[in-house]
């Protein structure tokens, strides 16, 4: 019938890139792979949307007056940036892209418990991107991502209601794909995969499908009431309207501050794959690290007052959140003691993901120390909405988070893409971020002490200098984004063949080709061992 | 090189000393513990580093001592963090010493209202004498607002719908940044202004010239809008008005038809003007025959009636 194929050095495999091709194959696809490739496009848009957004307040903030832009514009600036980069980057990134894919890889299935809502998920999540873009192409919002009332709710005149709507309907698409994983996790390990035998990525991402799943109805429930008062007029905030406006903080940072957990629980998942991998160690202090995440998952609840040390709250109240939010540096502690810990004796490789994973430390352990400056009560009145807050977040987030999620990227790009990127420019890639990113943020912990307070357009002439050194290093660290962006998107056409486990790593998502087949395991695999382990017995038994 | 580089703002207040040496110590522990981690990963990635391809290192199993080490000592530290910061906190966010001198502050955008109990008034400018506690009652007539001077390491939010209060005591005479340090609105980094501390001496002349302001002080002016608004025809100094008589009423426990009893202060104060209805005194008919003055008065009358009616309580004269 058709003439034999030319053997390739590789033998032709179906895979779930090349099982069907067209828009429609990738739009109606419920292939959890598919879908976080769709994931991966989307939040890389509007990663590079928010960075925008980031690169004309820097180059604002050069100069103390307000010369680039007025007032307004530089106002939804910061808000457009911060509602971009939290709502539609921070949050999905790692699970719903990192997450997305491995999640069912990692414990031997076939997909999520529900393929169908995952993809769902993902237009949600468009629907919602596309009433925030609206907004910003209408005229942007200005009261901070942080919507704090009475200004959203009866002062400010920007597009409050169009975004309000956007982050509201993007929250359904974190409630769903949180459920799907507790669902997956629960229901669909393979045979001898048990609770402690999860790669512990996997606990990583069961303790942040909690939150989502329980914060992220109260978020909605806040913003929905804004809209009410907005809209209608019915006294919930403003004091004019017979309402309170402290009321909204409280709703808010109940989930905002859970929230930032959402975001770097799944770093410190990305984290434990990468240590153990490149020092062929098994983690150290497995179950402690596993439970480390349950109890930020958990404490992250309790903590939220924590935002409204100066708000007129209780000094009662005040004490009771500082005192819980000490607790946070517990488990966050423990987690960098073991990685350090894991090194000990280990076989340590710095391939490009391990860089990342070493920068994540630094930065996540900077970040984490000035977390305690937060929680002190005195200190905190000092530094509250200063650029000091500014730093220590970036320094999670960005440092912590975005650095978790490119070490992520790099070490499961062969297995999502079946291709090898350029190693050299990687490993280059991953110090430019990270001397960017200390030049960047570095001198605004000086400045927050200084008494710098965040969101001004205009600042006295003594801040100027740090401000400048601020965004010099943003410009390196806008090059070092920029970087991986285009060997990535080389490495699609011109990049090596990927083997099915280029680094020598266990967990079965290496069991699989690269890039896996659509189904993922051809036969379901049986669990007999713990994950990471190393060590020269298993290399015979625990291969299949 | 320092001079122009400063890594700590001015210690201008009684409370500058004790937030920076909490600071300092916080840096302290954070450089050991960076330094501590820097450490060992630089040196376990070198000792460590993999010398072949085929290299697999001998299994090493976690260690109980080593976790209960590092669960225990950083819990303690942080337990004696936040021992000491909510002590400075407490100190700060608690009752002002009897002797403050009380300075009313309205925030509006994009500025800030300041009146003094003599009647001076200020926008963008607070003049307070150095060496006396300064306590500072705050409301805002729009959004809310942050009242933050960095070298007094002191700030407060403020908030619409209720009067919240900070003290503090100014050690050294200067001129001092003030911020708003909460976002509100378009020209939120505009909403600066300065703290000027004088030397008692300089201060009494600042007053006694009038402080470029009004003579009359707050609670005369309070008393004459108590006038003006016909307040005196049914609060009557005897027991027969319409309304409750307020002669003593500042700072004692008042009865409610309710049966509650609640202290009268200025929250009570402003709450029962601008929504009578909310809180009926023990006798009185409900719902309450006075009128709103929600929108009728702006804060700042507000606060003139408030101190009007402390200086009716404290002391029975005017201050």
């Amino acid at each position: 019938m058709s003439a034999p194929m030319v053997e390739s050095p590789r033998a032709w495999r179906v895979n779930y890139l090349n099982v069907s091709y067209g828009i429609r194959s990738w739009l109606f696809t419920t292939d959890h792979k598919r879908i976080a490739l769709l994931y991966l496009v989307s939040v890389t848009l509007f990663f590079f949307l928010g960075g925008f957004f980031a690169v004309l307040i820097r180059l604002e903030l050069m100069t103390p007056p307000g010369d680039l832009v007025q007032s307004e514009t530089y106002n939804r600036l910061f808000t457009m940036h911060g509602v971009i980069m939290i709502f539609f980057f921070l949050i999905p990134a790692i699970p719903a892209v990192l997450g997305n894919f491995l999640v069912p890889l990692m414990i031997g299935a076939r997909d999520l418990a529900f393929p169908r809502l995952n993809l769902l998920s993902w237009y949600i999540y468009t629907l919602g991107g596309a009433f925030t873009l609206a907004a910003a192409i209408f005229g942007g919002v200005d009261t901070g991502w942080t919507f704090y009332t009475p200004y959203s709710s009866t002062y400010s005149n920007s597009n409050v209601m169009l975004t309000a709507v956007g982050i509201f309907i993007t929250g359904f698409s974190s409630i769903l794909t949180g459920l799907n994983f507790l669902v997956t996790i629960h229901k669909m390990r393979a045979p001898g995969m048990t609770w402690f035998r999860l790669p512990l990525f996997i606990w990583a991402h069961y303790a942040t499908s909690i939150i989502m799943i329980l914060g992220t109805p109260v978020v909605a429930i806040a913003i929905l009431l804004v809209g009410l008062e907005r809209l209608f007029h019915i006294g919930i905030f403003d004091p004019k309207l017979g309402g309170d406006p402290l009321l909204f903080q409280h709703l808010f940072w109940f989930y905002s501050h859970p929230a930032v957990y959402i975001m770097i629980l799944p770093a410190m998942g990305v984290i434990n794959e990468l240590i153990t991998c490149f020092s062929r160690r098994r983690i150290f202090g497995y179950s402690f690290i596993a439970f480390s995440s349950i109890a930020i998952a958990t404490l992250g609840f309790l903590v939220w007052g924590h935002h409204m040390f100066t708000s007129g709250q209780s000094v009662y109240a005040g004490m009771v959140f500082s005192a819980l939010t000490m607790l946070v540096a517990i488990p966050s502690a423990v987690k960098v003691f073991n990685w350090t810990a894991t090194l000990y004796k280990g076989s340590v490789s710095y391939q490009a993901p391990m860089l990342y994973a070493l920068g994540f430390i630094g930065l996540f352990t900077i970040g984490g120390l000035t977390g305690i400056f937060l929680a002190t009560l005195a200190v905190d009145v000092h530094v509250h909405d200063t650029y000091f807050v500014v730093a220590h977040f970036h320094y999670i987030m960005v440092g912590g988070t975005i650095m978790a999620y490119l070490g992520g990227l790099h070490y499961w790009w062969p297995k999502m893409t079946g291709k090898i990127y350029p190693e050299g420019w990687a490993r280059f890639a991953a110090l430019v971020i990270f001397v960017g990113f200390n030049l960047t943020f570095f001198p605004q912990f000086v400045l927050g002490y200084l008494g710098m307070p965040r969101r001004y357009h205009v600042y006295p002439d003594e801040f100027q200098v740090l401000n400048v050194m601020s965004s010099a290093g943003a410009s390196i660290l806008g090059v070092g984004y920029l970087i991986p962006m285009i060997y990535f998107i080389w490495s699609l056409r011109y990049g090596p063949m990927a083997p099915e486990n280029p680094w020598g790593a266990k967990g079965l998502e290496w069991l699989v080709p690269s890039p896996p087949p659509p189904h993922n395991f051809d036969v379901t695999p049986v669990v007999t061992g713990e994950p990471y382990d190393y060590s020269p017995e298993s290399e015979r038994e625990h291969a299949r | 090189m320092w001079e122009n580089f400063p890594l700590l703002p001015k210690r201008a207040s009684t409370f500058a000393p004790g937030v920076d040496a909490l600071y300092g110590f916080l840096v302290g522990m954070s450089l050991f513990f960076i330094a501590l981690i820097f450490i060992l990963i630089t040196v376990f990635a070198i000792k460590y580093r993999r010398r072949s391809a085929e290299e697999v290192p001998p299994p090493v199993r976690g260690s109980l001592l080593l976790e209960i080490i590092w669960i225990v000592v950083p819990l303690g530290l942080v337990l004696a963090i936040f021992g000491w910061g909510a002590a400075l906190y407490f100190k700060m966010y608690g009752r002002a010493p009897a002797e403050a001198l009380e300075v009313y502050v309205v925030g509006k955008q994009w500025m800030w209202h300041i009146q003094h109990p003599t009647g001076q008034r200020e926008i963008n400018e607070l003049h307070i004498p150095a060496g006396r506690p300064i306590k500072l009652t705050m409301t805002t007539e729009d959004v809310i607002h942050s009242f933050y001077i960095p070298d007094f390491r002191v700030k407060k939010d403020v908030v619409p719908g209720r009067y919240t209060s900070v003290w503090f005591e100014a050690t050294r005479p200067g001129r001092y940044r003030l911020f708003c340090a909460e976002y509100c609105g378009t020209k939120h980094s505009e909403m600066t202004g300065w703290v000027i501390v004088m030397e008692p001496v300089e201060y009494q002349n600042w007053l006694s010239s009038g402080g470029g302001g009004r003579v009359e002080s707050l609670a005369q002016a309070g008393e004459r809008l108590f006038q003006q608004l016909a307040c005196d025809a049914c609060h009557r100094e005897d027991e027969g008005g319409l309304g409750p008589p307020l002669r003593g009423l500042f700072g004692r426990p008042v009865m409610l038809a309710d049966g509650r009893t609640v202290v009268a202060d200025e929250a009570y104060l402003r709450e029962s003007i601008l929504n009578p209805d909310a809180k009926i005194v023990a006798g009185f008919p409900s719902p309450s025959s006075m009128p709103t003055y929600q929108g009728q008065i702006t804060e700042e009358q507000l606060l003139q009636l408030v101190a009007y009616l402390k200086s009716l309580g404290e002391g029975g004269g005017q201050r």
